[in-house]
């Protein structure tokens, strides 16, 4: 593995006075399917909406490949957590995925027919083309967050920021999104996936990092996956044994 | 007087048709505009802008002495903007929510506004200033020029929105992710602020600034009901809006004594009520209708699969049975009994009942498909 694609330095982040993540230092190998776990409100939202620029900082830096995040922007693509839109707008499926192109096309210009492909080709890798019509609202969870995903994809970046992308999914959606996933890695891209299921960790992800307001530890998960981590960061006595 | 009396005194009266043509331009532009308000749910954002317009009016009176229609509402602009700036500074700056910001900025300006005209009230040229249009609106005064210039806006806000469509829908729907892909999303957010600002302005003359609001939000909260896509919600609501107008100028032109506004107002309000009742995917009443439909569909296909489940074993699946059986069964009622015979599905003879061939068909289909889903 060679180039670092994420670089944070010192990264505080506060919304009132209280920080609610300190001081992350993280290094992110390119190439790696990462999983950040941490309990509720450990700051796992806070520390991307951060590295994306959505938030400021009160200290610290970000780079991407090396370089400022905003002079990296058509590399990076994100999934925001569901919940934080209004599922309820007037929209359709494929207009919503269709979003993902506006990134690259800049101010004014609308989407042509090129964008309309691309858009189609990710409703069609998630399995969403049939609801590409859908009004939005009309979708179930687990419709709505494949749908996120394929905005993300057609945004065609080097590395990914997802949010929970397997909150709310039944099981044959969660096969679907981690098939997406590992096939970004092979591909050669950086996934870095907000992730709460213990269980699966090892058998998805190749790195980790453990988040409480601090960063507890990140590396690969076979070195650093343990008992005594998934303890440190949530507080109770855990026995998770990986499974090898 | 008749509608076609009526049609042709629009076109032949100078007041009337600058009153119908103002009322239906500031209600399309309100409509469109609204429909953003709404779908970002700061439906409290027009109250706000249109109280803190009123100080603006009183300090440009105070300071030019004019009574030009046009200096005051320049003035209004301009506290309509601080306001509306100031409640977002507000809810960006501090962690007060926004609708706390809201009725912060408006009872704070309405508060002095009403200081300030009091203090006008008091002073010898009072009656002529003719503020008080501004409370409750005077759609009476609207002279040619004051209809150029709302049409200029609508113009202006339509060209806004044609070239900004993609970027006034990203950020309506996922304002942090338009960020990520790079887009100023404060401009996007200032430029559409403005746009709501001076749309309200623009009616304070003829609404005034108590029922302003309302033009914002009654035609887009109408429009949503009848459309799932952004485009026609914002036409639909231009469309209402407009319409308003003209129909609220038509009644408040005909019967004596009503003022315009305040029936423009009303009709709009009509237009609500009339959408969350009657549109058909999202009103209440075929929201209800389906809901029951959907009940009696369910209430029916359980009894019909209890009756399969007794007639399964006899050989003769025409085999006669009790209807006392029948009551053993929560779902079931004479009603929907007669409904399966309608259906041809159930035969009965005096206290009988029977399924036929074809309810017997229908059953087991519905039988097997419940046994799939479990
Ligand atoms: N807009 C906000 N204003 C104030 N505090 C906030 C805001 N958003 C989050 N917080 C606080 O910041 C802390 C971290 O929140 P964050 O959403 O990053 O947690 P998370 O790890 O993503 O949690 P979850 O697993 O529930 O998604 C929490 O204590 C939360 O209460
Ligand atoms: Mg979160």
């Amino acid at each position: 593995m060679g180039r670092i694609a994420v670089k944070v330095d010192d990264l505080t982040v506060a919304y009132n006075y209280k920080p609610v993540i300190w001081d992350i230092d993280l290094q992110i190998p390119e190439g790696v399917l990462m999983a950040v776990v941490g309990p509720n409100g450990a700051g796992k939202s806070t520390l991307i909406k951060a590295i994306l620029g959505i938030l400021k900082p009160i200290a610290g830096s970000v780079t991407i490949f090396g370089k400022p995040y905003k002079s990296q922007r058509k590399h990076v693509a994100y999934v925001p957590q569901k919940g934080s839109v209004d599922w309820d707008f007037p929209t359709t499926a494929f207009d919503v995925v269709l979003m993902g192109t506006y990134g690259d096309l800049g101010w004014i210009k609308r989407p042509g027919l090129k964008e309309k492909k691309r858009a189609l080709e990710a409703l069609e890798k998630v399995g969403m083309l049939s609801f590409k019509d859908r009004q939005i609202s009309q979708l179930s969870g687990g419709q709505q967050q494949r749908v996120f995903l394929a905005r993300a994809l057609v945004q065609n970046a080097s590395i990914y920021f997802m949010d929970e992308p397997f909150q709310g999914v039944d099981a044959t959606t969660e096969v679907t999104i981690i098939n997406i996933l590992k096939e970004l890695r092979k591909a050669g891209k950086t996934v870095i996936v907000v992730h709460h299921d213990l269980q699966t960790v090892p058998e998805y992800f190749d790195w980790v990092t453990f988040l409480n307001v601090k960063k507890i530890a990140t590396g690969p998960v076979k070195d650093i996956f343990n008992d005594d981590n998934l303890t440190k960061t949530y507080g109770i006595n855990y026995k998770v044994s990986v499974q090898k | 007087m008749g509608i076609i009396e009526y049609i042709e005194l629009v076109f032949s009266d100078y007041t009337l048709r600058t009153i119908t043509l103002g009322t239906a331009v500031l209600g399309a532009v309100t409509g469109m505009l609204g429909s953003f308000a709404v779908l970002r749910k700061q439906s409290l954002l027009g109250d706000a802008i249109s109280h803190a317009a009123l100080p603006g009016i009183a300090l440009a009176f105070l300071f030019t002495g004019a009574k030009d229609s046009n200096v005051l509402l320049i003035g209004a602009l301009i506290s309509g903007l601080i306001g509306a700036f100031w409640i977002r500074g507000i809810t960006t700056k501090t962690h007060l929510k926004a609708d706390t910001a809201l009725g912060l900025i408006l009872s704070l300006f309405f508060g002095f506004g009403i200081l300030l005209l009091t203090f006008i009230q008091k002073r010898p040229d009072a009656n002529q200033a003719g503020l008080d249009k501004y409370l409750f609106g005077q759609a009476a005064t609207l002279v040619e020029s004051d209809v150029w210039l709302m049409a200029f806006v609508a113009g202006l806000c339509v060209l806004v929105l044609l070239f900004f469509w993609k970027e006034f829908k990203i950020l309506l729907f996922d304002k942090d992710y338009a960020q990520t892909l790079g887009f100023n999303t404060k401009f996007i957010d200032a430029l559409i602020t403005s746009f709501i600002v001076l749309a309200i302005v623009l009616g304070l003359q003829t609404v005034g600034v108590i029922l302003m609001s309302a033009m914002l939000l009654a035609p887009a909260a109408a429009a949503r009901q009848w459309t799932n896509s952004l485009g026609v919600m914002v036409f639909l609501a231009a469309v209402f809006g407009a319409s308003a107008g003209v129909f609220g100028t038509a009644i408040s032109a005909t019967q004596n004594n009503l003022s315009t506004g305040p029936v423009i107002v009303l009709v709009a309000s009509v237009f609500v009520l009339f959408s969350f009742v009657f549109s058909p995917s999202r009103g209440l009443l075929f929201k209800r209708i389906r809901l029951i439909r959907n009940r009696n569909d369910l209430e029916l296909q359980k009894t019909l699969t209890f009756m399969y489940h007794i007639v399964q074993d006899h050989e003769d699946i025409s085999h006669p049975h009790a209807i006392k059986i029948l009551n053993n069964f929560r779902g079931y009622s004479r009603k929907g009994l007669k409904k399966l015979i309608d259906k041809n599905y159930v035969k009965v003879e005096g206290e009988m009942w029977s399924l036929t061939e074809e309810g017997f068909l229908r059953a087991s289909n519905l039988y097997n498909q419940n046994e799939k889903d479990d």
